[in-house]
């Protein structure tokens, strides 16, 4: 895409999940499928076929009784910054019809719903089965049509969505300090649904780049990683946690690679 | 009945015979047709494709088809521009089986797409870094020269050729043939290797991803050498079964033999390169993001043994019978051959597609498994069936044959 | 996509890449023309050209 955001401010959203506190209630996914008009079906029994932007795996430490411990991930979609203009996103880098694409402004990975055609080869490419593809189109229980949010076009089948950090919150956040003169955005103005709905706090959102932000600090952590990080994907999202085999169980290591 | 539309000099079963034999196909085309009609109709849940496997079968289909196809061009490239005139006796009949290929690779994608109706977006909105806009731009080019190569086999049609104006344009077509040959070849090179680098790129993927030369990864140049070294062995298959079937020899062992040798070559020459890849990538490139080579090979059904399959059984034992002399002298061995030259670049397109999506990436993710439903067989066995009443057709109606008048006299 | 679209970035990528595309459909299509108006004028003389 052309670069007509070079005199814009530029951000770059990201989300740190303290893994520590996270204690896998659901509340995350519940308030993203709310905010962002997920689609259901009545029986949502095959996991492989139900969209959740926002996901919560559950990984163990493998041990037996008494010592199993047990670490629930929220896993969004990743924001992936890739590296350079040669290696974006494995996502962006794929889509044929240039339906997913990295917003300048904010580093947000969007997807463009009426511009994929849904050949899914985007999904194919990422290895955090962060994209979801409408098998079919959304029904929606009687009378809930009312009830879902104006901001967010629902998607119909045949189509990959996937989470956009809350975009429309942004844009709404932008609206507003335009309304009242300002340039930049409050951190408090743009949050995303899931880091507001976390009811132990342990998903935190803001510019990356900004050291005011929360999210800068928790990032620059000894006990922050990402997920996957040597493929070279470059999340925006980080994870915290004090445990060794927590951040060494979200990527691959060799037997004679030393313990961090 | 229809003895005026036969070429001259050759001799073809009954009318009602034909038709029969048509109306036998016609019974699994619409089996096809229908599955078709549900995975449009009612959307793609009617396949056993999900989330864990965006691609499937018909994705393998398509990779498949594509590579066993390239002997239309790859035939062409040997005929038109190496002028090794012997294949002129082949050459026609591999077009046939081209147009057939990529038209089947067409309509598989055209159902496999979410949003039919917006597959022009690749065009309009093309994205010019992805493999798949190249592959999808090379695909409709050159599914264009194979017509254009058609056209004039259908225009010697005895009836057509009547017509002045069709014979002289058939004649102009055959002299512009070389030209249309070296369009289709450039396509050709170019949409086989980004094939190849549909997977290769996916640097999220480590089972798929290798490293390259410049913005080609080394599975580039794989599936061009794999689909010239396939493309001729299939146009082999396909030929001896269009013999048992007619139960007429259409074309000269030789011509057979020397398409066989370069074929056989080609696919050494593929399988020590591949087995060069391969070491590189399971001592190099997986290592590099902290991946065990073996663990790719943890999940059943995919051990080590899909390894030994496909490289070794179906690529190293094709390649002994198709170099040497006596192998591809004994038409039983050449077909055997032939046959586990194209099972094994099918099975090596399914393994780059779908073992690829299976190996979990995230360490505490869980191992899925996929295989095709009947709406995906169906519907990818429908150009089999469809091809097979072309093929018919134009054996009936046109002389794609040069050497049949010579090798069956009245 | 053509060069006047707004997605259209002035760089190797897409000289190469639609170039290409434009060149083989040129191609394509003058071959076509070539042998159609050449068929014409042989129909329109009759004129029996060398055999191929």
């Amino acid at each position: 895409m052309k670069d007509i955001h070079s005199e814009q401010k530029t951000y770059k959203f990201g989300m740190v999940i303290d893994l520590d506190k996270c204690t896998g209630c659901g509340a995350c996914m519940v308030a993203c499928m709310a905010e962002n008009n997920v689609s259901f079906r009545a029986d949502e029994t095959d996991k492989l076929r139900s969209i959740t932007w926002m996901r919560v795996y559950k990984m163990t430490n493998g041990l037996p009784f008494p010592d199993t411990e047990v670490c629930y991930i929220p896993r969004p979609c990743m924001h992936c910054e890739g590296s350079g203009h040669h290696r974006p996103a494995p996502c962006i880098a794929v889509c044929p019809a240039t339906a997913t694409d990295r917003d300048h402004e904010t580093g947000i990975v969007s997807q463009i719903y009426t511009r994929c055609f849904g050949c899914r080869y985007c999904m194919a490419a990422c290895p955090y089965h962060a994209r979801y593809f409408n098998w079919w189109d959304p029904k929606w229980p009687k009378g809930m049509e009312k009830y879902l949010n104006p901001d967010v076009s629902p998607r119909m089948r045949g189509v990959v969505e996937k989470c956009s950090f809350c975009y429309h919150r942004f844009q709404r956040a932008k609206n507003k300090a335009y309304a009242e003169g300002r340039r930049e955005i409050r951190e408090d103005e743009y949050q995303t649904a899931c880091a507001q709905a976390c009811p132990a706090g342990a998903i935190t959102f803001g510019d990356l780049n900004n050291p005011q932000h929360a999210v800068y600090k928790l990032k620059n952590s000894p006990n922050a990683f990402r997920i996957l990080e040597k493929l070279g994907t470059n999340p925006k999202v980080y994870y915290l946690s004090t445990k060794e085999w927590v951040r060494r169980g979200v990527d691959h290591y060799l037997e004679e690679e030393a313990q961090d | 009945m229809d003895s005026a539309l036969i070429p001259e000099g050759v001799k073809r079963c009954s009318f009602k015979k034909f038709a029969i034999w048509i109306g036998v196909l016609t019974i699994p085309t619409l089996w096809g047709i229908y599955a078709a009609l549900l995975c449009w109709g009612k959307a793609l849940n009617q396949t056993n494709l999900n989330d864990n496997f965006p691609f499937g079968f018909w994705i393998v289909a398509d990779l498949g088809v594509i590579a066993l196809g390239a002997g239309a061009f790859f035939t062409g490239f040997l005929r038109y521009i190496l002028k090794i005139e012997e294949l002129k006796n082949i050459v026609n009949f591999a077009v046939v089986i081209g147009v057939i290929c990529y038209a089947s690779a067409l309509g598989i994608l055209g159902i496999d797409v979410g949003q039919p109706l917006r597959g022009w977006f690749i065009f309009w909105h093309a994205n010019v870094h992805s493999m798949l806009t190249e592959v999808a731009f090379c695909i409709t080019c050159y599914f264009m020269v194979l017509c254009i190569e058609y056209v004039p086999l259908v225009l010697e049609n005895r009836r057509i050729d009547a017509y002045r104006f069709f014979h002289f344009l058939s004649h102009r077509f055959h002299q512009a043939m070389p030209a249309i040959a070296a369009i289709g070849v450039f396509l050709s090179f170019f949409h086989q290797g980004s094939l190849g680098g549909v997977p290769g790129v996916l640097y999220g993927r480590p089972f798929a991803y290798r490293s390259g030369f410049l913005v080609w990864p080394w599975t580039f140049f794989l599936f061009i050498l794999s689909a010239i070294a396939c493309g001729p062995c299939f146009t082999l298959l396909i030929t001896w079964i269009t013999e048992k079937i007619t139960r007429k020899q259409l074309v000269k062992k030789s011509v057979k033999e020397t398409l066989a040798k370069i074929a056989g070559w080609l696919l050494a020459s593929y399988i020590v390169l591949k087995i060069i890849d391969t070491i590189y990538w399971a001592s190099s490139t997986a290592p590099r993001v902290g991946i065990n080579f073996k663990s790719f090979y943890a999940n059943q059904p995919y051990g080590i043994w899909v390894l030994i399959t496909e490289v070794g059984i179906l690529g190293i034992i094709p390649a002994i019978i198709l170099i040497t002399k006596q192998g591809r002298s004994n038409s039983a061995l050449l077909i055997l051959a032939s046959f586990l030259n194209c099972a094994g670049i099918f099975m090596n397109r399914w393994i780059m597609t779908v073992q690829t999506l299976a190996v979990p990436v995230m360490p505490f993710d869980k191992f899925a498994s996929y295989h095709p439903n009947w709406q995906e067989w169906a519907t990818t066995l429908l150009p089999v069936w469809i091809g097979a009443m072309v093929i018919s057709l134009s054996y009936r109606y046109l002389p794609i044959f040069p050497q049949e008048r010579e090798l069956n006299p009245a | 996509m053509f060069p006047f679209c707004f997605e259209w970035v002035n760089d190797a990528a897409h000289f190469v890449f639609m170039g290409s595309l434009y060149t083989v459909l040129g191609l394509v299509f003058v071959l076509l023309n070539y042998c159609g108006i050449r068929a014409f004028l042989d129909y329109l003389y009759e004129r029996e050209v060398e055999d191929k």
